[in-house]
């Protein structure tokens, strides 16, 4: 018999029933809550007259409405100019009060986009069952979690019985060998992951990635890897526990501490698949091969080397590649046969839960040092994915780096990401972006979106156009 | 939970593939803390021409006169024929929501994103897996019979073509007993509520820093 991968170690250990046809009910450890996705949940909580099953196990914090300008998110809720999202956000208020679970409201330090508070906290441990009714909720399996996004009725079912009931998924191991380049990061490998294999080509499977540059980054790295998972359509993505991890979780808020540390830690350092696991899927890349990325469509597949030229959808064999392509040119502006380089900018977003951790900010900071942002470009904005991250760069003095080259220097929250606040492009706006999706219209109405990496957003946002930041 | 026993409706298409939940239903309409009245903004930006606000009428918005669903033959279609890798993206429910306000109760693609898929059970929404095969000729006959219809039946699991074919489709059996009946199934689950303590308690023995932690 063949051993286990780590996803197999965390559903067994999760598993309180099984099921016919590979389904269980397996218990969730943490639920992570915020604004959007939760108040159709507590309401049907009471209208069936139920309780939470666990209310410690809940954790809440706003982050998809938030106003990331001072001077509007200074008067907390109540300064809200919108008032749609000033209800909503009061609403997620109002229930974690009724309902006595910890929040951390909009204006306090800690607050910020879930998916970087949780792991920041200790809130996200290793070897935990997580959900979150966000797809970005992968973002944790970072630290060797089987964490997954889910929808509103799971949200209250799992608020309502602390389970989730699913079909167990499919084992993919993406490995990626050798070393990076200077001037080539996490965003690059997992964009070059996803031109690999596709938007769709994780679905129904949890994919674990391995190999020795993964082991290599930093959990600020690892994080951003998992985190777009889903943007291959894998619904949870893995890391196994380490050093790197261990050392990470130790001291957080809300990890634990003295002699149940040291029961924790040994019961993580077994958190990794087995030499002879079996995977339904391998892919390989190798570290040397992989280039800054840019996206140049609507979809991250969509994804070339910095170096890269806009495909032709006359050269396609394929008749559903060709309409796909035709549209997605039509959409974001752009020509057949143009370089990526040539691509101007209008734009420039640094943040969301891809890539607004403090070593996002560093990487990006270090290539606008003494630079100015260029007259083209309308704004460049640096959203810190939460309070804590932002007084760090604020004692490391990155807050005055960007200003002094002309960004924006913002309160914490998704912001442009998904433009649920005021953060948002006008149509047909270029926008270099660290975040995960380059959706039509997801950075608002119209608006065309480049995923990239903080270094390389920072360099365009210099240039005015796309760079290749390896020769910065 | 609402109940899906057997459908006759027009069929309408969404002819591309990775059709994404922001496309379903764009971000300004999650904002409210409601499951209902999405309907009127499902695929709103490129249903109208211009930009849709939460609570708009949206009666007197310009129309794209592109966009197919807007064609009258398609008007009150029940089923929605689609392509790979429908629903991807974001996990918002909104999108079932909005799908299911306007008045699809089936959908039919080659392929569908995992979180979307598991959302339509929860909402009286048959997603059904067909060939891709299967789907170009669906689409074929669909564009070519203005009025083209189907019977979906979840018992029998076929779909009747208007033009009389029957197509056999796969859902699995807790999923379809679930949608079939219109269950509750977080009464479902605390059926198994004995199982869920007994499990919790050896858990919390086993790893004891996951309980108390941050309350």
């Amino acid at each position: 018999m063949s051993g286990q991968t780590l996803y197999e170690k965390l559903w067994h250990s999760h598993l309180v029933e099984e099921r016919d046809d590979d389904c269980g009910l397996i218990y969730i450890d943490r639920q992570l809550i915020h604004e959007v996705t939760s108040p159709q949940a507590f309401e049907g909580l009471r209208i069936a007259g139920r309780q939470p099953w666990r209310v410690d196990a809940n954790f809440a914090v706003p982050d998809h409405n938030v106003p990331t300008e001072r001077h509007e998110r200074s008067g907390g809720v109540a300064g809200i100019i919108d008032p749609v999202s000033r209800l909503q956000v009061q609403t997620l208020d109002d229930n974690c009060r009724d309902f006595d679970i910890l929040e951390f409201q909009v204006n306090d330090v800690r607050q910020g986009i879930v998916h970087v508070v949780g792991p920041e906290q200790g809130v996200t441990l290793p070897g935990m069952t997580i959900v979150c009714g966000d797809s970005h909720t992968s973002t944790h399996g970072a630290l060797g979690a089987l964490a997954q996004g889910i929808g509103t009725s799971e949200v209250e079912h799992v608020m309502a019985t602390q389970c989730l009931l699913q079909k167990k998924m499919k084992n993919m191991l993406v490995r990626v060998d050798g070393q990076l380049q200077a001037g080539v990061t996490a965003k690059d490998v997992v964009l070059a992951i996803i031109g690999e294999i596709g938007t769709a080509g994780g679905t129904n499977h949890a994919i674990e990635f391995g190999g020795e540059v993964v082991r290599a980054l930093s959990m600020e790295g690892r994080m951003t890897i998992c985190n777009m998972a889903i943007e291959a359509g894998a619904r949870v993505g893995l890391i196994g526990v380490d050093d790197v991890t261990i050392e990470y979780v130790k001291g957080k808020p809300y990890a634990p501490t003295g002699e149940q540390w040291d029961q924790a830690a040994a019961a993580w350092g077994e958190l990794h698949s087995d030499d002879d696991a079996h995977f339904d899927r391998v892919v390989e890349l190798r570290g040397e091969d992989i280039v800054p990325q840019v996206t140049w469509g609507t979809s991250p597949e969509m994804v070339l080397p910095v170096s890269g030229i806009i495909p032709d959808p006359a050269s396609m064999d394929n008749a559903g590649d060709r309409e796909a392509t035709a549209r997605a040119l039509q959409y974001m502006g752009l020509k057949p046969g143009m370089a990526i380089t040539d691509i101007q900018l209008d734009t420039v977003f640094i943040g969301s839960c891809t890539n607004s951790r403090i070593e996002d900010l560093r990487a990006a900071a270090m290539v606008v040092e003494g630079k100015q942002v260029a007259s083209t470009v309308k704004r460049a904005l640096v959203v810190p994915g939460s309070g804590q991250i932002k007084v760090q760069a604020e004692e490391e003095g990155l807050d005055k780096i960007f200003t002094a080259a002309g960004m924006e220097w913002r309160e914490p929250g998704c912001s442009m990401c998904l433009a649920m606040n005021s953060d948002k492009l006008d149509a047909g706006e270029h926008c270099a972006s660290t975040s995960n999706r380059n959706f039509e219209g997801r950075q608002g109405f119209g608006g065309r979106t480049h995923l990239v990496s903080p270094a390389m957003a920072a360099a365009a946002a210099v240039a005015g156009h796309f760079v290749d930041v390896r020769n910065w | 939970m609402k109940s899906f026993t057997v459908l006759h409706g027009l069929v309408a298409p969404m002819d591309r593939a990775n059709v994404d939940t922001d496309l379903i239903i764009p971000k300004q309409f999650l904002k409210s803390i409601k499951r209902s009245g999405f309907g009127p903004y499902l695929f709103d930006e490129i249903r109208y021409l211009d930009q849709g606000e939460p609570g708009q009428d949206c009666t007197n918005r310009p129309i794209n006169p592109d966009f197919e669903l807007n064609q009258a033959r398609y008007k009150d279609a029940r089923v929605l024929l689609a392509r790979e890798n429908f629903g991807c993206g974001s996990s918002r429910e909104h999108a079932p929501w909005a799908l299911e306000d306007f008045g699809f109760h089936c959908i039919i693609a080659p392929s569908f994103a995992d979180i979307f898929f598991n959302n339509c059970f929860k909402n009286g929404i048959l997603p059904v897996e067909l060939d891709a095969a299967v789907v170009d000729r669906l689409f074929e006959e669909m564009y070519a019979n203005e009025g083209y219809s189907m019977v979906v039946d979840l018992a029998a699991q076929t779909i009747k073509t208007s033009l009389g074919e029957t197509i056999s489709f796969e859902v699995d059996e807790f999923r379809k007993h679930c949608l079939f009946n219109g269950l509750d199934d977080i009464a479902l689950t605390l059926d198994s509520a004995d199982a869920i303590r007994a499990y919790e308690q050896n858990w919390r023995e086993k790893s004891p820093w996951l309980f108390g932690a941050i309350k």
